[in-house]
């Protein structure tokens, strides 16, 4: 099978505003419809990373970026990229599940209607598709005008991995999704990212090694801005070539 | 003295501390109940003052003051909102904002006096609206601003970061966040500054003195360039200007004021409280 790449990464550096600095010289190549797993200790750069790919960093104090970010060939770190267009093909889900205090249904469409779609059954389908892929529709349809807040935690992060779904994104950013949810939900979350890659370029940071090495393809591990190491989600988590991801990896540090 | 003791003796020291605070706002509020609900009537009401304000109604300065605390909310409201919006949402933090908001403080520290004078020389003199509606509610309007900015801006903070975050991954723009989100989710809190903010221009004497305030003026003002009597100042009047006033008519009029005040007031507590409950953060 021949993969093709979706993203490449090249010489990604990223400075904040105070001084310390989250990347250094990242290169790597993000492969279509695989879940690419960004993993390693905390402060390792994976949310900057992130961050960059749907220009979120723009919010915060970054002081200086270098390299460039190749989507579909595109250089998306270019000051004319649109960023609004960006995020729509590059959706995001959060670590905590942020619903919009609104509807479920308002939840989901929240972002087609910002693109103008006025169309209820476009709309209305929308919803459903999207809460299928998120494997909660069973548990909301009936209940679609209910507050989104009044949902579980795990619920609402799959609302929230809906929400970003409905926009048919063609990636989707994961930072921590399951972080704050019980196991069964984390399990429903995974077994719908397995079902979603078939469609989508996902790449995902995990919050632990034991959750990358169940669900990545590829899997990458950030240590201090750095990459250390990049391969298939086999090689990495079986034979890794760095002590420093196998030390990682079989629980030496971290 | 062991530590229970001196526990309690510091609990009961506070207890009566609150007490206090709260006995002097009571006993103005009995006290002006009982001297001024005898005064109260539908002619009181709703007639002109006659004999040089010593009988009949004070009709013109209710209305009077109506008119001021819709024409203050018309300019302060909008500009006070907008004003917060872009300290909030659009301004970065840097010298310029930071002076903005050193001008929003002072200007909340400045005697109500000192607005009645520069609403008398931009307003009445140079903008030539004379002693009108107009003047004094752009005077009213300008010491307002302040309350409202301020309360505004704290109650768009108070809105989640992570909500804007939300919104930004999902494709909006500032504006659709702000206009979408934001706003709607720190409206009770700004519509509760913009109230004690409009409570207290309605009660205000000074800035009107000199900028639109009628001594007496015993029929209802026809434009936004007449002059008006006021509640605050008409109290002023009745209570120092004429001779041989009867007592229950200053205080009847004290009472409407009271009662117009407290009663914005109530609104604002409605509203936040019921905004409180349904608050989905």
């Amino acid at each position: 099978m021949v993969t093709m790449n979706k993203i490449i990464i090249e010489n990604l550096s990223l400075q904040y505003a105070d001084g310390t600095e989250s990347l250094r010289n990242i290169s790597m190549d993000v492969p279509e419809n695989a879940i690419t797993v960004l993993f390693g200790p905390a402060g390792g750069g994976k949310s900057t990373l992130l961050r960059c790919l749907n220009r979120l960093n723009d919010l915060t104090e970054v002081k200086a970026v270098s390299g460039r970010i190749l989507l579909d060939d595109e250089n998306i770190l270019d000051p004319k990229t649109d960023t609004i267009v960006l995020r729509r093909k590059v959706g995001m889900v959060f670590a905590r599940p942020v619903v919009l205090p609104m509807s479920i249904r308002q939840n989901l469409t929240y972002g087609l209607e910002l693109a103008g779609e006025t169309r209820n059954s476009r709309l209305d389908e929308a919803v459903e598709r999207s809460l299928k892929l998120a494997a909660i529709w069973d548990e909301v349809k009936d209940r679609l005008d209910d507050p989104a807040i009044a949902l579980s935690g795990g619920q609402q992060q799959r609302i929230c991995l809906a929400r970003s779904l409905a926009q048919q994104p063609e990636v989707i950013l994961l930072d921590e999704p399951t972080s704050g949810l019980d196991p069964i939900s984390t399990g429903k979350v995974e077994a719908a990212l397995q079902e979603l890659k078939r469609d989508y370029t996902i790449i995902l940071v995990p919050h632990s090694v034991q959750q990358a090495a169940r669900t990545a393809d590829y899997a990458a591990f950030f240590l201090q801005g750095e990459l250390v190491e990049y391969g298939s989600g086999d090689e990495i988590f079986t034979t890794p070539h760095e002590q420093r991801t196998e030390d990682y990896v079989t629980g030496r540090f971290g | 003295m062991n530590r229970h003791l001196s526990q309690r003796l510091g609990f009961s020291l506070l207890t009566l501390i609150a007490v206090f605070t709260v006995v002097p706002i009571v006993a103005v509020v009995i006290y002006i109940l009982v001297q001024g609900a005898p005064a109260i009537s539908w002619e009181f009401l709703t007639a002109m003052p006659r004999s040089g304000m010593r009988e009949g109604g004070i009709l013109p300065a209710i209305i009077g003051t109506f008119y001021l605390t819709i024409g203050t909310a018309i300019f302060s409201v909008p500009l006070g909102i907008a004003a917060a919006v872009y300290l909030s949402e659009y301004a970065a933090d840097n010298r310029w904002t930071r002076l903005i908001r050193l001008a929003i403080i002072n200007l909340a520290g400045i005697p109500s006096v000192v607005y009645g004078l520069f609403g008398l020389g931009l307003f009445v003199l140079f903008l030539n609206f004379g002693t009108s509606i107009l003047a004094a509610s752009l005077t009213l309007s300008i010491m307002t601003l302040p309350v409202i900015i301020s309360t505004a801006e704290e109650a768009l903070r108070a809105v989640p970061q992570g909500f804007r975050t939300v919104s930004f991954s999902l494709g909006a723009t500032r504006w659709q966040t702000i206009r979408r989100i934001v706003l709607p989710q720190a409206l009770p809190g700004i519509l509760t500054g913009v109230i004690l903010g409009l409570e207290r221009a309605a009660g205000e004497t000074a800035p009107i003195l000199f900028t639109g305030a009628a001594f007496f003026l015993p029929r209802l003002p026809g434009s936004v360039f007449d002059a008006t009597m006021a509640l605050p100042y008409h109290l002023f009047v009745i209570s120092t200007q004429v001779p041989e006033m009867p007592i229950q008519i200053q205080y009847g009029t004290a009472l409407v004021l009271l009662v117009f005040v407290l009663g914005m007031n109530i609104i604002a507590t409605v509203i936040r409280s019921r905004a409180r409950a349904k608050r989905q953060w």
